[in-house]
């Protein structure tokens, strides 16, 4: 194996051409996600990097030696989530350095197939550990942005908002699962208690879809309202939902249900004694 | 440990606040107190007040759902006022929804709904007579 580490040690710019204009090439600069400077850069440090890792024999990425080899790949990896790219355009970035690196090693060893073979499956290796790690990677940085989203998704989600002295209104935007449930269902009980409301309105027109379970969530939330000392008004039920609801045989009786949040807001006035009126003269 | 809970009166109510952590015996020797009370009073109305009260099981759950029930017999109702969100949550979670329990959110609530009950109830009887 003593060839492949001399070659990456060396690492001259026959090498890093050759890469370069395999990955351009295979299109892997394209679509602007990298700018040119930028992934050449990238290609060079990690060739340095690489000689650096090679000077004792091939990198042992698990050791000490790789520790900056690793932190190069994770930081490409997580660059490459950040800007959209799949995990087989990261992979590819290092794959592609297998043929200069095979055409180099066939060079350098003319006449000894056994050999040649030998240090061929060693630079496999090490290439294919290489891109298995900046694939993992990549997949890390993507679980926790995805992790990410999802937690602002919650905290968006769940604005409680106070209409009229003594009335509150929850517009619910996205789909309805247990653990939205359970956070709408806190924060509403929590600005009753500290409003003193006696009445809240859920609106559920950002609702796509009301199957039994998003029913069965509204009515827990309902009846710890009701429960609570409050009085809740569902609003926002498209005709499709209203259907939806009837055919699935979802009981909402003892629940007031309005079309719009407007007739929910009018509803809960008369409830606590307001009138409306329009001031004689006004235009419009 | 106290082993009662004191049943206070107002005019025709009778007030239960419940400061302590309810634990059963507690909470059989409260129903028991209270079927008295009323009985004896003939109180028309019992407010309930748990908004000290932060840990909830089905048991205790089910006696608010009996004291309820027991005074409506006695021809009294009950209102229970200040409930907590999480006690809400929990009941609702071990599906006790508590049907027939009028519910208020802070004591003048509650007894505002109790005068209301009563002066509807006069009123009504005033329209039977």
């Amino acid at each position: 194996m003593q060839k492949t580490a001399e070659i990456l040690r060396n690492a001259d710019s026959t090498l890093f051409d050759s890469w370069v204009a395999d990955l351009q090439s295979g299109g892997w600069g394209d679509g602007g996600r990298f700018s040119e400077t930028d992934w050449r850069n990238q290609a060079a440090e990690f060739l340095k990097l690489l000689a650096a890792a090679s000077q004792d024999g091939l990198p042992d990425l698990d050791g000490n030696a790789g520790t900056a080899l690793r932190n190069n790949l994770e930081t490409l990896s997580r660059t490459m989530a950040m800007r959209g790219a799949t995990s087989g355009q990261t992979a590819t970035f290092l794959f592609s350095l297998k043929k200069p690196l095979f055409a180099q090693l066939q060079k350098a060893i003319p006449n000894d197939a056994t050999r040649l073979a030998d240090e061929i499956w060693a630079a496999n290796a090490l290439i294919d550990r290489l891109g298995l790690h900046s694939v993992s990677a990549f997949q890390k940085s993507r679980e926790e942005l995805i992790s990410r989203q999802q937690e602002e998704m919650l905290e968006l989600s769940t604005p409680v908002v106070k209409l009229w002295d003594g009335v509150l209104a929850l517009p619910m935007i996205g789909t309805l699962d247990s653990a939205r449930t359970q956070i709408v269902m806190e924060s509403l009980l929590q600005r009753i208690v500290e409003t003193g409301s006696t009445i809240a309105i859920i609106d559920i027109t950002g609702v796509p879809t009301v199957d039994t379970l998003v029913a069965q969530h509204l009515l827990k939330t309902v009846t710890a309202i009701r429960l609570m000392g409050a009085d809740c008004i569902i609003s926002g039920i498209r005709p499709q939902i209203a259907q939806t609801i009837v055919h699935l045989g979802i009981d909402l009786t003892g629940i007031s249900t309005k079309a719009s949040l407007a007739d929910a807001l009018t509803l809960a006035l008369k409830r606590s004694g307001y009138v409306v009126q329009k001031q004689a003269g006004a235009s419009a | 440990m106290i082993d009662r809970i004191p049943i206070l009166q107002i005019g025709d109510f009778l007030l239960i606040t419940i400061q302590v952590d309810m634990h059963d015996q507690l909470a059989l020797q409260l129903q028991d107190d209270l079927t008295a009370r009323i009985a004896k009073t003939g109180a028309r109305g019992v407010l309930l007040d748990i908004s000290t009260l932060d840990v909830v099981d089905s048991f205790i759950g089910r006696m608010i759902s009996n004291i309820s029930s027991v005074a409506g017999v006695l021809s009294a109702r009950t209102v229970v006022v200040g409930m907590q969100p999480a006690v809400a949550i929990t009941l609702v979670e071990l599906g006790l929804s508590l049907p027939g329990v009028q519910t208020a959110l802070n004591a003048e609530r509650g007894m505002e709904l109790l005068r209301l009950a009563m002066d509807e109830e006069a009123s009504g009887d005033a329209v039977g007579q």
